[in-house]
């Protein structure tokens, strides 16, 4: 069939034969400044704007109570905005009601109807929309398909186990075929391994099919591993957008730093051009050229990612060195991680054991950072 | 009359201790029902197949006289007052049932979705009535619908009664008597399944297309379904055997099956006829049980409804 796909009114189409992701730019859901709050003082969203693009898996990721999840159900249209504007697709939808939007959410608790077969659950979405039995069969057994539920289709819900009812409800959503699908931390009840599994199938889900994904999540691993584009949310504000390459390697400020799980941050004290004088010693960085001319003096901390860091005996001291003094070191075996004292601070580094000697406590080393690794950064945001 | 009994199934094999643990616990409650449900069925059974003495006492041969009369034969030929009473009770019971339900749906729900620290005073506004005695809040309705009260007045002004009739003694009334009598006993078995609705189920049908009315039917009517069956049962079976708010409220004219029973132990003096209604009733209810139980069976999707 043809890739015709358009936001409002489209044609029936095979599910996995959409058109891919690249082939269709255009935003899928823009938010324009959107408030929400609880009773009277707690504040959910604080004024967020956000662009998502049609067919990019793009996740919403920040600490409970930041915001996201009723940033979710405002786009799935179970709460309504205070104030703020909300389009799909070029439509605006804030006023329109949960049961008319093209767009399906799998739930954090799954939410299947118990009282329903798995079969009726799948087929309740395209029930409601009025499509037609043999249709709704065909979709059904090709959802089933695709999402490799086999026998599970035959089971009650009450006999299935927490990973094949994260399944049903995502093949429940996905027999729709929404203009984007929200997932409310939809792995967050499972179990490491088969999370990590079904991170991987999420992903491979969305690839296929070409379809918008917007996920929830607390946990930064899995924002990085599933998405294109993350958005930390903090506070009910947006803190940064950017790739997971970005977020993680240049964090716009301390919050997001320490969130990505950086510890590494330490004050700059002060600033010339691209010379700093840090609570470890003088410093020069070299930031992209945009970065210096927007940011640079309202940055005041310096971020350090522990893998960036070099330790070389004394003697071999060169530009960006610092001396230090082993204070910790745990082997991990691929890698070490040390705790150097530098000056009064102390610094954190990973080294990759590539087989060679390995400095020990009580050791003097020498800290070696590249400039273009280091990063700076506002303090807001954080605590 | 038997309250919702959970009929529990013993299955499997058990330890000679574990079923003597179990004799030992059970046994007090059979004895009861032995002592005040069984016996004085089976006794009433026996009178139900009696002649009816000339002091309205049950004597012997046995006959089916009582039948005869309760199916409407007499001495002057076949009337159908007892099959309207019969009729009467049914259709009462059915249509106050039906309103107890439509007013207790949204009730609950409202409570339910009330702040915390309100819930527990609207359900004791809802209970507090019936502290007080049946007889005496069912005059107080005789007082509320007698000719020349608000109420009469404004069904005058409309039409819908004749003048200076007064909306008592009437069939309404007794429709009214038992709405208002058991409504308590479907809003809290109704709010205990609203407490627990999990509004996640209601929140995926209205994601999945579903419209409020397809919501409602499709996510919170078969969560609440088991407190609905609870709440009939507890309101249908006590009104179908009513025998107070009609008398009162409707005059000894709209009597329901209730009181033609009540009528032959008292002045009506006919043990035997009296029986065979109270076995009609029983019957009746029975019927009634196994109804919900396989309508709760089929709506529930197998289990958790058990009356």
């Amino acid at each position: 069939m043809s890739e015709t796909s358009t936001a409002s009114a489209r044609p029936r189409q095979d599910l996995t034969n959409r058109a891919p992701a690249a082939a269709r730019p255009e935003a899928a859901i823009a938010l324009e400044g959107l408030h929400k709050r609880f009773g009277s003082d707690a504040v959910a969203l604080d004024g967020v704007d956000l662009t998502i693009r049609e067919g990019e898996f793009f996740t919403l990721l920040g600490p409970s109570g930041c915001g996201k999840t009723t940033l979710l159900r405002i786009l799935a249209g179970l709460e309504s905005p205070d104030a703020g504007r909300l389009t799909l697709g070029g439509r605006d939808i804030t006023q329109v009601p949960a049961h008319q939007r093209s767009v399906n959410t799998v739930f954090q608790s799954y939410a299947l109807f118990p009282h329903l077969s798995v079969r009726d659950n799948l087929a309740f979405g395209l029930r409601m929309q009025g499509v037609s039995k043999p249709e709704r069969e065909s979709r059904v057994a090709e959802i089933a398909r695709f999402i490799q539920l086999g026998g599970l289709i035959e089971r009650r819900v009450d006999q299935l186990s927490g990973g094949q009812r994260q399944r049903i409800a995502l093949a429940r959503a996905l027999v729709c075929e929404p203009d984007v699908l929200l997932l409310d931390e939809p792995l967050s009840a499972l179990d490491a391994g088969l999370r990590g599994q079904l991170q991987v199938e999420l992903k491979r889900v969305q690839a296929r099919l070409g379809m918008t994904f917007l996920f929830v999540t607390h946990d930064q691993q899995e924002a990085m591993v599933m998405s294109d584009r993350i958005a930390v949310l903090d506070g009910g504000s947006i803190q940064q957008v950017g790739s997971p390459k970005e977020i993680y390697e240049r964090p716009a400020n301390a919050f997001v730093a320490r969130f990505m799980g950086h510890d590494n941050l330490f004050p700059i004290l002060a600033r010339d051009g691209v010379r700093l004088n840090t609570g470890l010693g003088a410093l020069t960085v070299e930031p992209p050229e945009a970065e210096l001319s927007e940011t640079s003096d309202e940055d005041s901390l310096l971020l350090i990612r522990p893998e960036t860091v070099d330790l070389r005996p004394l003697d071999q001291a060169g530009a960006n060195c610092l001396p230090a003094r082993v204070t910790d070191c745990l082997y991990r075996g691929s890698h070490a991680e040390y705790r150097l004292a530098v000056g009064d601070a102390e610094l954190q580094a990973m080294i990759n054991n590539r087989g060679r000697q390995l400095p020990s406590v009580g050791d003097r080393v020498c800290v070696s950072v590249a400039a273009e690794d280091l990063v700076t950064l506002a303090d807001e945001g954080g605590t | 009359m038997s309250g919702p009994g959970v009929l529990a199934a013993p299955g499997g094999r058990r330890a000679l201790g574990e079923t003597r643990h179990l004799l030992l616990t059970v046994a007090p409650g059979v004895l009861w029902l032995l002592i005040f449900l069984v016996l004085p069925g089976i006794y009433l059974m026996g009178v139900a197949f009696m002649t009816n003495g000339p002091y309205g006492q049950p004597q012997m041969p046995l006959t089916l006289d009582a039948f005869e009369r309760l199916a409407g034969y007499g001495i002057l030929g076949w009337s159908p007052a007892n099959l309207y009473t019969l009729l009467r009770s049914l259709a009462q019971t059915l249509i106050a049932t039906l309103l107890v339900v439509a007013i207790s749906y949204p009730l609950a729900y409202h409570i339910s979705t009330a702040k915390a620290r309100w819930r527990p005073v609207m359900l004791l506004a809802l209970v507090v009535p019936s502290w007080t005695n049946q007889v005496i809040r069912t005059f107080g309705w005789m007082n509320l619908l007698a000719p020349g009260t608000p109420l009469a007045g404004l069904a005058e002004s409309l039409n819908l009664i004749p003048s200076n009739m007064g909306l008592y003694p009437s069939n309404i009334a007794v429709t009214l008597g038992l709405v208002y009598n058991f409504l308590p006993f479907m809003v809290l078995p109704l709010y205990a399944a609203f407490e627990k609705l999990d509004i996640s189920q209601v929140e995926a049908a209205q994601d999945l297309y579903a419209s409020p009315l397809r919501t409602f039917r499709h996510a919170v009517f078969p969560q609440t379904l088991p407190g609905l069956l609870a709440g009939v049962v507890l309101v249908a079976i006590p009104a179908f055997g009513m025998y107070v708010v009609s008398e009162l409220l409707g005059g000894g004219k709209h009597m329901l099956l209730g009181n033609l029973v009540a009528r032959q132990f008292g002045g009506g003096a006919n043990w035997p006829l009296g029986a065979a209604g109270a076995i009609l009733m029983l019957l009746a209810t029975f019927a009634g049980l196994y109804v919900m139980r396989r309508l709760g069976r089929r709506l529930g999707g197998g289990d958790e409804v058990v009356i």
